[in-house]
């Protein structure tokens, strides 16, 4: 099965505390630390665990700059056979759509029976799976849990659905599916194994190349902008305590036992 | 000025309450909209839905379709295409048949679309200004979206509060034969429900309730002990479960289970909405979190910035000498 993994480089949030610029219309990126979207991630451990039960070949592509190398480079790590990097600056300022027929653009060069996507990028609206397959007329399934290869070009699939339940659908191949963090254990991927493919060739395709014409995609073809960044509270605020360790405990202690009992 | 659709979630003949939220986010874009809930499914279920919406909709257009009995967003959203007039506005709830259905549809289309929506403007010019959350919450933005081709909008549940009710009851309009034949590449196998687990968390009064900020499998123990110590059962959030240190039984969230505990200890919990859609009945929420930056800051009553390895196991002490001063 030729499986195409569509992947995003995003700040790590277990790794950083994301704060507005002073500019207050972006987010200050001067020292933040990258990586791999997580679900992303999950997907692309679930294409391999696919591919070496069936055979056949993962690819790993991403829209962005020089930059989003390194999560290509890091997925091959992994075991991704090839990782392609779609780059071009008419595609800065596009929207959910835009990227989606980027990628579009993209699939219609190659030969894939699977398309897989993360849920939702960090900075994302959970969008580009299920555009890219509308683009394309293939079936699409969200928040994916589980895969299972079955005869005559389908899968059987479990989607998340509320109270932790699960949604059981056949969908006809090719198709494309959001995959949900969980579904898997994604592989860990050590220095050497980065090492390993430090030189590897990775192609850039660009927007002639794809045959993507000036204007349907990039900023002026956005209908969603984003125009700025702000801290917005949900709530009320909590009421921060400043003791030392000692009295926060006891103060805790004391709600507990006030609020819902101590047994 | 482009008419708005809601669509409408129901089950056994009951419509969700997002239904009256999406009704509210309708009316703050237009207040003089005349609005359409639209629902599809089949039989009894769809037309006792259908009826309870009239108090909030102008127009209530039923698609009943055999083929919609179980809703599959594939067939659903070809069945939107086919009665929604272009350019409108069309409203869903954001939660995971909102995420199968809507980017798609917005394709389809040919609309804007912006999920996961917190609030929104009215209406200026081509454009309304909606806001909605990036980096699991920790930042929000305003994000401008040009309507003049319609658009699509996933609404998160919860954001906007149920208010209005129509002076003039609406009528239900059936559009079941606009529909035509329907048929995916994408075919509605079953449901399996959730597995019980060795403790239900829905059953306690207070939760020690763990996320990322455990670190390790290993030191759930710690949770564990605090729990046990003051009588109270350990819950997790989803990267907890995601990791395989708890079972999937004792997550709380959206796509776990609902919990209503008189005091909810979150402690190293981000505050993600799919975790606090979760939690109801509005417990005391005790924060501990190495990050002061936190959502889960906004919405706790109290809150503590410290590194719960540490706190969790003095405190779990702290109780145990208070005991055995309490036993001599």
């Amino acid at each position: 099965m030729e499986i195409l993994v569509c992947v995003k480089r995003v700040p790590d949030t277990s790794e950083n505390e994301i704060e507005l610029n002073s500019a207050g219309n972006g987010i200050e990126r001067d020292e933040l630390v990258y990586s791999i979207n997580e679900p992303d991630n999950y997907a692309v451990e679930e294409a391999l665990q696919i591919v070496s039960k069936i055979g056949g070949s993962v690819t790993v592509a991403t829209v962005g700059g020089e930059d989003d190398e390194e999560v290509l480079r890091r997925e091959m790590a992994m075991g991704a056979n090839h990782g392609v990097l779609i780059a071009d600056e008419v595609f800065s300022g596009s929207d959910g759509r835009g990227i989606a027929s980027i990628l579009k653009a993209f699939v219609q060069k190659g030969h894939y029976d699977l398309i897989l996507t993360g849920v939702q990028a960090e900075d994302g609206g959970a969008q580009i799976g299920g555009m890219l397959a509308a683009l394309l007329d293939y079936p699409f399934a969200s928040l994916v849990n589980s895969i299972e290869v079955l005869e005559g070009q389908k899968l059987k699939i479990s989607r998340e659905i509320e109270g932790g339940n699960k949604e059981l659908n056949e969908i006809d191949l090719p198709c494309v599916l959001s995959i949900q963090t969980g579904i898997n254990e994604p592989r860990y991927v050590g220095m050497r194994g980065i090492r390993q493919v430090a030189s590897a060739h990775i192609p850039t395709f660009s927007a002639t190349e794809l045959e993507i014409g000036a204007g349907t995609v990039g900023e002026t073809a956005a209908k969603v902008k984003r125009v700025d960044y702000f801290l917005h509270s949900l709530g009320k605020g909590a009421e921060i305590l400043h003791g030392s360790r000692e009295e926060n405990i006891d103060k805790v202690l004391e709600l507990v036992a006030a609020k819902g009992g101590l047994k | 000025m482009a008419r708005i659709f809601a669509y409408i979630m129901h089950k056994g003949g009951i419509v969700d309450d997002s239904a009256f939220e999406l009704a509210a986010a309708a009316r703050k874009i237009d207040a003089d909209a005349s609005l359409t809930a639209i629902l599809t499914g089949w039989g009894a279920d769809l037309d006792a839905a259908s009826k309870n919406l009239s108090a909030s909709y102008s127009e209530i257009w039923k698609i009943a379709n055999e083929a919609l009995a179980y809703p599959n967003a594939e067939l659903v959203r070809k069945a939107l295409q086919r009665v929604l007039p272009s350019n409108s506005i069309v409203l869903i709830a954001h939660e995971h048949f909102g995420i199968d259905l809507a980017p798609g549809l917005s394709i389809k289309v040919n609309s804007a679309f912006v999920s996961d929506v917190l609030d929104v403007s009215a209406v200026r010019g081509d454009d309304i200004n909606v806001v909605r959350q990036e980096f699991g919450g920790q930042v929000s933005t305003h994000v401008r979206c040009d309507i003049s081709t319609g658009a699509v909008l996933t609404i998160r549940p919860g954001a906007f509060k149920a208010t209005e009710n129509l002076a003039e009851l609406g009528i239900v309009v059936d559009k079941s034969g606009e529909v035509g034949s329907l048929v995916a590449g994408r075919r509605y196998l079953g449901t399996v429900v959730a597995e019980a687990g060795d403790v239900d968390i829905t059953k306690y009064n207070v939760l020690v309730s763990i996320g990322r900020g455990i670190q390790e499998k290993d030191n759930v123990a710690i949770a564990q002990e605090l729990a046990d110590a003051i009588g109270a059962a350990v819950s997790c959030s989803r990267p907890v479960v995601d990791a395989k240190w708890m079972e999937k039984s004792r997550q709380v969230g959206s796509s776990g289970k609902t919990v209503k505990p008189k005091v909810y200890l979150a402690c190293g919990i981000s505050g993600a909405f799919q975790h606090l859609a979760g939690i109801k009945g509005s417990p005391y929420v005790i924060a501990i979190n190495k990050n002061p930056k936190a959502p889960i800051f906004q919405v706790a009553d109290v809150g503590i910035v410290d590194d719960i390895l540490e706190f969790l196991p003095e405190m779990t002490n702290k109780v145990r000498e208070m005991r055995n001063v309490a036993a001599k």
